[in-house]
């Protein structure tokens, strides 16, 4: 096996030393709209469980509508109505701040935490920075309250922030429409961590971006991870992205987590007939092998289909799967799969 | 000898040099290219945001009229174009497709109307039970039937699926070029390869040509015959799609081949040196 083999002890056993950065236990978050009388309920995260271990990069992938950013959202306490939380626990565990469960603070504690131990990358950078203030401003507004310290001291340490990411301190006179795309993504991913966050959220920050410049971003978001020790969650459609980047993966399909292992060992030898599919499908550049196309569309999670949320595409489905959701089991050592048919079977 | 089907000699376009405004931006400078009209092929044109190959579809589609060079469709030149009768025919022989294709249709109009004006329009249908003939038939070549879509609206319906019905859309009038601007970019990886190679079947069983419009090289190599390879409005590589990805001369080339991250094998401290930081 290749289970990552120059980071053995993270792969084998993410929680045995330390306790999770992150856990998050029978997680359910439903969007609940009423019109005319009418309910409807969007199942769009149901039942999920994951950890995330510390100084890990953690990585979530799944197509549109397959509930990823709602979960990430869900994660971050940054939910409002139409969403709601149903069910399930959210608890981050903070280096010298101990254990937080999301749900059972207030709003104001939730707000003392980010930033500081909990920070955000988003993948809309322009929409990020405000578009009539200068970089510098950015600064001030979302992090100079957080950072505690006299205003000579905060900018010292800003442009030492902006020096450790190899950006030149000239970005902070620089309106945001001045910056290429991927110059205005890195100046985000500076500001998310400028404070050196315990837990950073990652969602889609390369997508919009040019390869060329994409590979650029992902060595950084590595290295700011490196150097601060901190744990990532980093969310992406792109497979290869995550196979660059990511130390575990978690596969999303239509509100529930199908599969996660070390991310390697996953793209490696995919157990989940959904996962096997998307690995399959991937176009390689050498490579011109008809490659056949997933048949049906992804379920309407207002009315998500019972038992496997995935048995109407599947290739392999049988009666139980019609029936009975499959439990996340244990495949291998860290290799979850929740399938009737591939849990505990070899590949 | 007949002429190509589409062929493009010096073409340019810049934007912008008016009295007030302060610099001219050239998006397209100097392509060049032809599409045999007896060998129908799928031409792949990549480029990184602001390459200018979007602005180059606007003109092979004669929504912008190029500043240089000349764009000649079937041997005539599109400047030449004039009048209704003349735009239409020209209209059905050249049929886009484009990026997005939740934004593509009206979400507050039935899909299936799409496809009756296209059939009443481009197809002289002059009954609605010719018009459900045509769409029935366009629908059936990517793998749709109208049953499926009559009455429907964009958002009853999934990405892969609205793409196709797009894709059926264009088909109606019987183009002999489709021009795809990033057809799967914003579709699912599921269903990106049921486009992809829906585009391969259009080539070999219909004998459609199509400009693929694309920053995905993975799929460019999938599914394309011939590539150019676009940068600051110019073309800096182009050649057959085997050659010019496993072997790119250009610097920028090169440069972006070996962007495209793999899956296979992937190393993250590899694969990503700490030394490309700028």
């Amino acid at each position: 096996m290749i289970l990552d083999a120059h980071r053995p002890a993270r792969a084998a056993a993410p929680a045995a030393a330390l306790p999770p950065a992150l856990s998050v236990r029978g997680l359910r978050a439903y969007y609940r709209v009423s019109h005319f009388g009418i309910r409807r309920e969007v199942r769009a995260v149901d039942d999920i469980s994951l950890e995330i271990g510390r100084n890990e990069i953690y990585g979530l992938a799944g197509e549109s509508s397959s509930g990823k950013s709602t979960l990430i959202r869900t994660i971050a306490g940054a939910i409002r109505p139409p969403l709601y939380r149903v069910d399930g626990s959210v608890t981050f565990d903070f280096p010298g701040l101990g254990r937080r469960a999301i749900y059972e603070m207030t709003p104001a504690e939730r707000a003392a935490i980010r930033w500081g131990h909990l920070s955000y990358i988003m993948q809309a950078s322009m929409s990020v920075l405000n578009p009539v203030r200068r970089v510098r401003h950015s600064f001030r507004d979302f992090a100079f309250r957080h950072m505690a310290r006299p205003e000579p001291a905060f900018w010292q340490a800003v442009e030492r922030h902006l020096e450790r990411l190899h950006l030149p301190a000239a970005v902070l006179g620089a309106y945001p429409h001045e910056l290429s795309g991927g110059m205005r993504q890195r100046v985000v991913i500076a500001l998310a961590t400028i404070c050196r966050p315990d837990f950073v959220i990652a969602d889609e920050p390369t997508t919009a971006l040019d390869v060329v410049v994409q590979k650029d971003v992902l060595a950084m978001i590595r290295e700011v991870q490196r150097a601060m020790g901190s744990s990532v969650l980093f969310v992406t459609h792109d497979i290869a992205v995550h196979a660059n980047l990511t130390d575990r993966l978690g596969i999303m399909y239509a509100g529930r987590l199908v599969e996660e292992g070390p991310t390697r060992a996953l793209l490696a030898a995919p157990r989940h007939p959904y996962t096997r599919h998307l690995i399959a499908s991937l176009p390689r550049i050498g490579d011109r092998t008809p490659k056949a196309g997933l048949g049906g569309s992804p379920p309407n999670l207002a009315a998500p289909p019972p038992g496997c949320r995935f048995h109407p595409r599947c290739p392999i489905a049988m009666a139980i799967c019609r029936e009975v959701v499959p439990p996340m089991e244990m495949a291998a050592p860290g290799h979850r799969v929740a399938c009737h048919a591939a849990s505990g079977a070899a590949p | 000898m007949t002429p190509p089907l589409l062929e493009l000699r010096g073409v340019g376009r810049s934007f912008g040099g008016g009295a007030f405004a302060r610099r001219r931006v050239r998006a397209v400078a100097d392509v060049s290219f032809a599409l045999s009209a007896e060998r129908p092929e799928i031409l792949a044109i990549i480029g990184e945001s602001g390459s200018g190959k979007t602005t180059l579809a606007r003109m092979i589609l004669r929504d912008l009229s190029p500043s240089e060079g000349s764009i000649r469709f079937g041997g005539r030149d599109l400047a030449g174009i004039r009048g209704r009768r003349e735009r239409l025919a020209f209209m059905r022989q050249v049929q886009p497709i484009f990026q997005n294709p939740f934004e593509a249709f009206n979400p507050l109009k039935r899909v299936d109307r799409y496809l009756f004006a296209a059939a009443a329009r481009f197809a002289r249908a002059a009954t609605r039970e010719d018009a459900e003939a045509q769409a029935e038939g366009a629908l059936r070549q990517v793998g749709l039937s109208l049953a499926e879509v009559k009455g429907r609206f964009p958002h009853e319906l999934s990405g892969g699926q609205l793409q196709r019905i797009a894709i059926a859309r264009a088909l109606i009038p019987q183009p002999a070029l489709i021009v795809a601007d990033e057809p799967v970019s914003m579709i699912d990886a599921s269903l990106r390869m049921t486009v992809t190679n829906l585009f391969r079947d259009l080539r070999d069983r219909l004998g459609v040509s199509i400009l693929y419009i694309t920053h995905d090289l993975a799929t460019a190599y999938y599914v394309s015959d011939r590539i150019l390879i676009m940068r600051k409005g110019a073309v800096v590589e182009s050649g057959e799609a085997a050659e010019v990805l496993t072997a790119p001369r250009h610097p920028y080339a090169q440069l972006l081949k070996d962007s495209v991250l793999s899956i296979d094998g992937a190393r993250p401290d590899a694969a990503l040196p700490a030394t490309a930081l700028p």
